[in-house]
């Protein structure tokens, strides 16, 4: 869905996805990071389950959630990508534990 | 008329609506002190009535009355209001702790007059293969299965929805300055203008300690101040209520609960939600990393000994005054018998010893 | 606190003070010029921010950038570097990658104002820090632009699209469609186009209506600086991609994903397979920090928003809580860096730096300077004012809460059964209970509801905001200091058995 300027290629950090390797420029968010990737949708909604992207890229509106490192509920805009990140769907509401609902 | 829209006044008007009566309510606007925005929406009866044996009775029937008010509002309104009772836990993270909720049990089930509602003491392990979530700190639990909880945001709709169905005349922004009692009734007046009636209700709350001398009442409240953290919606893992920590079913937690004697400020201390955030931790250590969206703070209407008050103006009768802090637990008295017996105008017994004379008698031994 | 260069930079919540004389929120043009005054008069500063690196929205990036941005930005961009060097030398300590959460009030035995506390986040650790004064340059975001299909992804704000562009110099791929109105939509197109992207339309939603109207404040415009920039847009963008005018409806179809942008114009329906929408009718203030902190706001019918009260030196109605910029209402980010030194004159004389007579005259050339750049507004903000229709959306369908996904049908069919407000509203539907916390349905719900009631949306009012503003994981909750007072009130005779884990 975006391409990087040629000239604003930076030192490359890699993460991966979902388990799937993807390379970023040093300075990206995840959001950036993700959408340069061309993946369109990083969570799925609590309330209905839908796909969702990044809407405004600055913080304000909480649709680029996503998984970092094993914490839940991360924006993925304003957090910037690290070697060796791993990074997932949210999906639906923070998962808490394997344990199931007693 | 009934003053006041919050949880309480809403429960009457639909409660007078149903005896047949022609209803109206008083309500603020949309920027209001309203303690039922604020509260835990537990159906809470374990601990209720030390000291009051009365107060026990009330509750555990309100506690048993409660599917009867879900399954009304669903059929007036279509709207499930979540009604879970599955039983509750107070959680503990000290033997000291534990003990003194035990205690408390035990004095509360020997006190003269006493009314019994089941419990079980549990251990750690006991509570651990109920709630295989808690952590190493949890040193035992109260269970009674007698608790539960509701989705009282969805309450207070229904109720309001019910409104509707019900030709209840609700009336926001019109909040009640002076009432009049006048021959045949009351004259309430506010910036709206005013309007009159036969009876009236002061439901109001907070609001209603303002109004009551002025038709021969008592509100005696004390000041109580209580605050709420709230969480983002989580994966469902959690049932039961548990008395300071709730998973709604939206998904959200609520984490509570603390009082302190303030009724001036409702400025948020954050030492408060910080003790509270890490009991709920030490009890849940997988909430640790949730994110908190939001923390609450409000006025509770809690009069002099927490236990609710009820009353028909001696020297005006016809005007009521209803307050009480449960006001979720409570909702299907409210909503049934204290309905019936303002529409009746006749207050029974169960509920004139709900009175505020109850303050002016010397403590016994 | 002084080094050879200026301020330190705060790796961690650890580097801040316990007390500073005035923190201050945002690192745009208005919060970096407030800290550079305050702070070269003498005031112990700090500067917190969210993001990596200063700038703000407006200027985001801006030290980042190389010489071929300039060019691919604009000239009005490349402003940014300026303030935020200056900034740097100040003296102020900067706290970049931190979020500040909350604001409390501090009073001493008799209970009199002292000051503030300000609670931070950064690097998952939160901390509660004083200071005198606190300035906030929290600033504006896009006004919420809720269409059928705006939550698909592949639907993103212009804002987004600068933001990546800007920080990761990143150009949309595939088909790009930009709809709205206002100075931003041209802009952006210009911009896209420059670097080589392809935009296949601009719809533009401005009211033909509002032509006439705007040609009363043309005069002032034609002598602003709009002028020039906005000509010459106009016509790159005239060349280089179709434009339609006067749209009055749109939507965004596909099944998982943007597929095609459809939309109304001259009486007809027309579509357009599309990758990338993007969607912007001007910025609003972000009044989350200051409604939350308590300050009066007053619905600014030109701008149709809400904006914090201020005075002449940008102190709210709250005392010792300061706003400046497009925080306190929109006039653009020149304008922002003005009220940004005003404020700090202000807040220098509250302190006692700076004594009234010397407040005045290093006062007067900046407000004459104010004077001159916020010409041409009205202009602007009368032509580009939304129509109606994408402010209350019509068709019921229409998601307006995009977090707990409440449609325009549920809001407008609650305040009949007695949600009168956005307040109430809330307990009806959770709307604005989300994670954004009404940032992007907050408008559209006092909108919706004025609309239903047939009353001005001053009347109706907007969400009662709490904190924190931003969220704060448990865990950080958990660890800040907790009192005996505190213990008590949770725990009433056990609170000895209390022993925090985090202490």
């Amino acid at each position: 869905m975006f391409r990087r300027a040629p000239d604003r290629i930076r030192d490359q950090v890699t993460f991966t996805f979902d388990g799937i390797l993807i390379t970023a420029s040093a300075g990206d968010s995840v959001a950036a990071a993700l959408l340069a990737a061309g993946i369109r949708a990083s969570r799925t909604t609590p309330v209905s389950g839908a796909p969702r992207g990044p809407y405004c890229m600055m913080g304000v509106c909480f649709e680029c959630l996503v998984r970092i490192d094993g914490v839940g509920n991360r924006q993925g805009c304003l957090v910037p990508v690290q070697e060796g990140m791993t990074v997932e769907t949210q999906k639906g509401a923070h998962a808490l534990s394997e344990e199931p609902a007693p | 008329m009934v003053v006041g829209g919050g949880l309480m006044g809403a429960c009457l008007a639909w409660g007078l609506a149903r005896q047949s009566l022609r209803v109206c309510v008083l309500d603020e606007g949309d920027i209001a002190l309203r303690a039922s925005r604020a509260n835990f929406a537990l159906v809470w009866v374990q601990g209720k009535g030390l000291g009051f044996p009365a107060y026990t009775a009330w509750t555990k029937a309100a506690a048993a009355a409660w599917p009867q008010l879900a399954s009304d509002l669903k059929s007036d309104t279509g709207i499930d209001v979540g009604l879970d009772q599955p039983g509750g836990f107070t959680l503990c993270l000290s033997d000291r702790e534990l003990e003194a909720n035990v205690d408390a049990l035990k004095k509360l089930h020997n006190q003269p007059g006493a009314v019994a509602h089941p419990y079980e003491v549990l251990d750690h392990g006991q509570t651990r293969a109920l709630l295989p979530a808690i952590g190493p700190d949890v040193s035992g639990a109260i269970y009674c299965p007698l608790d539960g909880h509701v989705n009282s945001l969805r309450l207070f709709r229904a109720l309001h929805t019910a409104f509707k169905a019900g030709e209840i005349d609700y009336r926001a922004d019109h909040t009640v300055d002076v009432i009049d009692p006048q021959a045949g009734g009351f004259l309430l007046k506010g910036d709206w203008g005013e309007i009159r009636a036969p009876k009236i209700v002061l439901a109001a709350g907070l609001g209603s300690a303002r109004l009551a001398p002025m038709v021969g009442l008592d509100a005696p409240l004390k000041p109580s101040r209580g605050q709420i953290v709230v969480t983002e919606k989580a994966a469902p893992f959690l049932r039961y209520p548990v008395v300071t920590v709730r998973q709604t079913d939206e998904g959200g937690v609520m984490i509570g609960d603390s009082e302190e004697a303030d009724g001036a400020s409702l400025t948020i201390d954050h030492g408060i939600s910080s003790v509270m955030a890490d009991r709920a931790i030490r009890m849940f250590p997988l909430l640790a990393d949730l994110n908190v969206v939001r923390t609450w703070s409000a006025f509770r209407v809690m009069t002099l000994d927490g236990c609710p008050v009820y009353e028909q103006s001696r020297s005006y009768p016809g005007a009521f005054i209803t307050m009480a802090h449960s006001g979720v637990t409570l909702a299907p008295r409210h909503a049934y018998d204290l309905a019936q017996a303002i529409a009746a105008g006749v207050i029974p017994d169960d509920i004139s010893v709900f009175g505020t004379r109850r303050f002016h008698v010397p403590a016994c031994a | 606190m002084t080094s050879a260069t200026g301020g330190e930079v705060a790796q961690t919540v650890k580097d801040l003070a316990e007390t500073y004389d005035v923190i201050v929120i945002g690192a745009g043009p208005a919060g970096l010029s407030a800290a550079t005054t305050v702070s070269t008069l003498g005031a112990r500063t700090l500067l917190v921010d969210e993001n990596q690196t200063p700038g703000g929205q407006i200027y985001r990036s801006i030290l980042l950038a190389k010489t071929a941005d300039r060019q691919r930005l604009g000239e009005d961009y490349w402003k940014g570097r300026e303030i935020a060097e200056t900034f740097l030398r100040s003296g102020a300590q900067y706290a970049p990658a931190t979020t500040a959460w909350g604001i409390g009030p501090v009073n001493d035995a008799e209970g009199r104002s002292i000051g503030h506390e300000v609670g931070v986040s950064a690097g998952g650790t939160a901390r509660l820090i004083r200071a005198r004064q606190v300035m906030l340059a929290t600033g504006a975001l896009e006004r919420p632009f809720p269409i059928p299909g705006w939550t698909l992804p592949g639907v993103m704000t212009a804002g987004a699209a600068q933001i990546a562009l800007k920080t990761s110099g990143l150009i949309p791929e595939g088909r790009v469609v930009i709809a709205g109105t206002g100075p931003l939509l041209y802009l952006l197109a210009a911009q896209l186009i420059e670097a080589g992207a392809t935009v296949a339309a601009v719809l533009d939603t401005t009211p033909r209506s509002h032509w006439l109207e705007a040609l009363r404040h043309l005069p002032t415009f034609l002598t602003s600086p709009y002028i020039v920039k906005g000509s010459r847009l106009l016509r790159t963008v005239l060349r280089r991609t179709k434009v339609v005018r006067w749209v009055t409806a749109l939507s965004a179809e596909g099944a998982e994903e943007l597929k095609e942008v459809v939309w109304r114009a001259g009486g007809q329906e027309h579509r357009m397979p599309a990758d990338l929408l993007l969607l912007h009718q001007g910025v609003v203030p972000n009044i989350n920090f200051s409604n939350a902190v308590g300050c009066k706001h007053v619905w600014d019918e030109a701008q149709l928003a809400f904006r914090p009260q201020v005075d002449e030196w940008y102190q709210t109605s709250v005392p010792g809580i300061w706003i400046a910029g497009d925080g306190a209402g929109i006039q653009g980010a020149e304008a922002a860096a003005l009220q940004g030194s005003l404020a700090g004159l202000g807040c220098a004389a509250r302190l006692g730096s700076i004594d009234d007579e010397d407040r005045e005259r290093r006062a007067s050339s900046l407000k004459v300077q104010l004077t001159k750049v916020i010409r041409g507004r009205e202009f602007l903000d009368t032509l580009y004012r939304p129509s109606k229709a994408f402010r209350a959306p019509q068709n019921p369908e229409t998601i307006v809460c995009r977090c707990e996904e409440i449609s325009a049908a549920q809001i407008r069919a609650s305040v009949s059964a007695g949600a009168i407000g956005p307040n109430q509203m809330k307990v009806f539907l959770r709307s604005g209970m989300g994670p954004c916390q009404g940032r992007l349905c907050g408008l559209t719900v006092t909108e919706l509801i004025a609309d239903e009631r047939g009353v001005s949306p001053d009347t109706v009012g907007y969400y009662r905001l709490r904190f924190p503003i931003k969220p704060l994981r448990l865990r950080e909750l958990a660890s800040l200091p907790q009192s005996d007072a505190a213990k008590v009130a949770v725990l009433a005779d056990l609170a000895d058995t209390h022993h925090s884990k985090a202490h």
